[in-house]
């Protein structure tokens, strides 16, 4: 379970404040979607959950499963199961995605004290994964999102994800750049995780998402807080009124 | 990848300022007095019972030297070297010469061993893997040790031995080409060289004779104050084809030791050598102290029509580094490349690159440099792609990227390009970025830990030229590049 608790934190350079009083509690098996206008801090709070050194948090807490994650590095915090899916994917040219995936999968399971992955084992998860997502293998040669097209990069991430099998997704307007049959595909993707030890915190600005991955919770996030709370129907009168109502509120 | 994790694995096994390969060896060993005297020339050259022409060659280019002054335009910084304070001459007490492996003081073998080098055939042969066989030419202070492999290659008309062994026993070859590549007055070093060396690899491979298997020879420096002289020559006659590889490792010392080697190739019509390097000498502690200075002559005549000169070089060690393996293109249609890793970290001085000299109608060459400087080390790419007036059509493309880790350190690049042929093509770029905190982000983010993440972002970054190492060499260059940027984030 995921509590975040009165969560204030600024940019660590110049001390601007961006998040104002986070309180949040994610189930394990839940989806919470996170909506909100341009600015408000929706993936400062998605970066400060992984654990991103650019901000400071100054007041509060959060704590995933019993255990505060502001003590733990962003890989300590990778092998407790925090999957952060980008909202703009980093290039590591070089480095073929498959080589990444590997990489990363090995890292996670050491420090949680497992085994490698046997190189036929991981090649057969792989491309069980890829299949489903509509990845190529010669996509997977590739340097890891280095000249891939947005969507290839949104899909990319949801394959790192699949691979890795984290206790708490949390996805960044994975929706933008997606064309609609690659969101079907990547939101089935991300519905085949759903599952009762599962959390995710879905950020999005738009109801198509939505509609595939449905959410049991839906927040508003103005100006640093969340400023209303409501089920799935609230995406729906966003999508019709906007924020204007909220952002007022929260003035 | 499995490399990164290995990498990793060592990297934490290991001290912060550990180098590996420090221990030293408890050997008796036989020196000539310290200092350099033509009678200290005298005593090498009948050490080693060379013929007449060859000592009055090395006294030649002492009474040359005397004459020269050392470089100075290079980008690195160290005291004063005092030449009369090494020791020139410095042999196992146990082994005058290469023999047969039986022969080899245990001593040697276990510091072979303890390196990593195969130096027995049948273990070699028994390998669980089925990996591709070495022949191996094992140079301890200022003697070859061990050459293996050697009947087999024999049998293919391939000569490797000791340079020692080459002047006793094919002394006519040895005198055609010693020095035709690089002139007895090239350069400080070079000349100095050219007085003192004491031993060295030579590789014969004659017409049409594709080598059997990869040569390689390892270089150890054990002694205190003793400088290493090594002489490599090889030769590919019309049509063949050799690749070499050359390894390098001293212990751990405080006080700098000399290395100042000379390799010669020569590549005649439709010949090709390939000649790679893992230079791992020790580079000193964290605080700068001790470590290897590296001044090392490589050049390889493309002397015949459609010859290759591969040059690969992966370079991790040394306090300092001044090298410049080059190509001098003569033969018409011959071809230079020149690919290169020059990893530095703590207070280590890298001067190096390339020189492509195009003489001859239609020839090409490409430059790929990767420079990574940690810590507060500098990290200099100093290239010459030149054309002559003849060399029509010359062609070449160089690629020279830095990548910084840190605030400390500095990386140059300094080309030099030069044509008197209008028909020349010559392209140059150069990049220099940083680790960037969102790249570390990223894959931290996945799982890695910090030096997880460097060493996938390094390993990345020096992929064009990894994949032009032999195959068993790779994995092992990836290593070794983790390792020397250890301690270089957090
Ligand atoms: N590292 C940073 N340096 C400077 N400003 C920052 C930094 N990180 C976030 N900000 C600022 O904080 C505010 C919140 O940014 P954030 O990216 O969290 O918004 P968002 O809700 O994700 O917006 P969008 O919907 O456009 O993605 C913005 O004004 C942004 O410019
Ligand atoms: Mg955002």
């Amino acid at each position: 379970m995921l509590e975040i608790k009165n969560l204030h934190a600024r940019i660590a350079e110049d001390g601007t404040e961006i998040l104002r009083g986070i309180d949040l509690v994610v189930k394990p098996g839940e989806v919470h979607a996170i909506m909100g206008p341009n600015g408000s801090g929706k993936s400062t709070l998605s970066y400060i959950l992984a654990g991103k050194d650019d901000y400071e948090v100054t007041e509060g807490d959060i704590v995933y499963n019993g255990q505060s994650l502001l003590d733990l590095a962003p890989d300590e915090r990778a092998a407790a199961g925090v999957f952060l899916a980008f909202q703009y994917p980093i290039e590591i040219p070089g480095v073929a995605t498959m080589t990444f995936l590997k990489t990363a999968l090995n890292a996670q399971r050491k420090a949680r004290g497992e085994d490698e992955l046997s190189t036929p084992e991981f090649m057969k998860r792989v491309k069980e994964k890829s299949a489903e997502l509509q990845i190529t293998m010669d996509m997977l040669k590739r340097p890891l999102n280095v000249g891939f097209s947005g969507g290839e990069k949104k899909r990319a991430e949801i394959l790192q994800m699949a691979l890795l099998q984290p206790s708490l997704c949390v996805l960044d307007e994975t929706d933008s750049g997606l064309d609609i049959d690659a969101l079907k595909v990547v939101s089935d993707g991300v519905n085949r995780l759903r599952g009762p030890d599962r959390s995710f915190v879905v950020i999005t600005h738009y109801q198509r998402l939505l509609d595939h991955i449905v959410p049991d919770v839906v927040h508003v996030l103005s100006k640093g807080r969340i400023v209303k709370t409501g089920g799935p129907e609230l995406a729906l009168e966003l999508e019709q009124k906007g924020y204007a109502d909220f952002v007022d509120a929260a003035a | 990848m499995a490399a990164v994790q290995e990498t990793i694995d060592r990297v934490r096994s290991i001290d912060v300022d550990q180098y590996k390969y420090g221990f030293i060896t408890d050997i008796e060993s036989e020196k000539a007095p310290k200092g350099l005297n033509e009678d200290i020339i005298r005593f090498i050259s009948a050490k080693k019972n060379e013929p007449e022409w060859m000592l009055e060659w090395r006294l030649e280019a002492y009474r040359r030297w005397l004459t020269m002054t050392e470089p100075t335009w290079a980008r690195v910084e160290y005291p004063k070297i005092d030449f009369n304070d090494i020791y020139y001459y410095a042999a196992p007490k146990s082994a005058p010469g290469p023999k047969s492996l039986d022969e080899v003081d245990p001593e040697l073998l276990r510091t072979y061993e303890k390196l990593g080098i195969p130096l027995r055939e049948q273990e070699i042969l028994a390998g669980v893997e089925p990996k591709s066989r070495v022949a191996v030419d094992a140079v301890f202070d200022s003697v070859s040790v061990v050459t293996t492999f050697k009947e087999e290659l024999k049998k293919a008309g391939v000569i490797f031995c000791s340079i020692s062994e080459a002047l006793r026993e094919h002394p006519e070859l040895v005198r055609k080409y010693i020095g035709s590549v690089v002139p007895v007055t090239d350069n400080f070093y070079a000349t100095l060289n050219s007085a003192v060396f004491t031993d060295g690899s030579f590789v014969y491979v004659p017409e049409g004779v594709r080598c059997p298997m990869e040569l390689s020879t390892y270089f150890r420096i054990n002694e205190k104050n003793t400088g290493q002289f090594e002489r490599t020559l090889i030769i590919a006659e019309k049509g063949a084809y050799v690749s070499y590889l050359e390894g390098c490792t001293a212990p751990q010392r405080d006080e700098n030791q000399l290395h100042a080697a000379v390799v010669e190739l020569i590549a005649l019509d439709d010949a090709e050598i390939k000649y790679s390097t893992v230079q791992n000498w020790f580079p000193g502690d964290k605080e700068g102290k001790g470590g290897i200075y590296n001044f090392v002559t490589k050049r390889g005549d493309c002397r015949g029509k459609n010859s290759k000169i591969s040059w690969t070089q992966v370079e991790t060690g040394s306090a300092i580094t001044w090298k410049y393996p080059s190509c001098i293109l003569r033969g018409d249609n011959s071809r230079g490349e020149f690919y290169s890793i020059a990893v530095s970290n703590g207070y280590q001085q890298i001067d190096s690159g390339t020189k492509m000299i195009h003489l001859g109608k239609n020839t090409s060459s490409r430059i790929i440099s990767k420079g990574i400087s940690a810590g507060k080390s500098q990290n200099t790419y100093r290239g010459l792609v030149s054309a002559h007036r003849k060399a029509s059509n010359a062609r070449n493309f160089t690629q020279c990227d830095s990548l910084l880790i840190g605030q400390d350190c500095g990386a140059h690049t300094v080309p030099y390009i030069e044509s008197k042929n209008a028909t020349a093509v010559f392209e140059h770029e150069a990049t220099t970025s940083k680790i960037s905190d969102d790249q570390m982000f990223y894959c931290q983010q996945r799982g890695l830990s910090d030096e997880e993440a460097v060493a996938l972002i390094v390993n990345g970054f020096v992929k064009d030229v990894i994949q032009q190492l032999p195959m068993e060499f790779a994995v092992e260059a990836q290593k070794l590049i983790s390792i020397s940027l250890e301690g270089s984030v957090g």
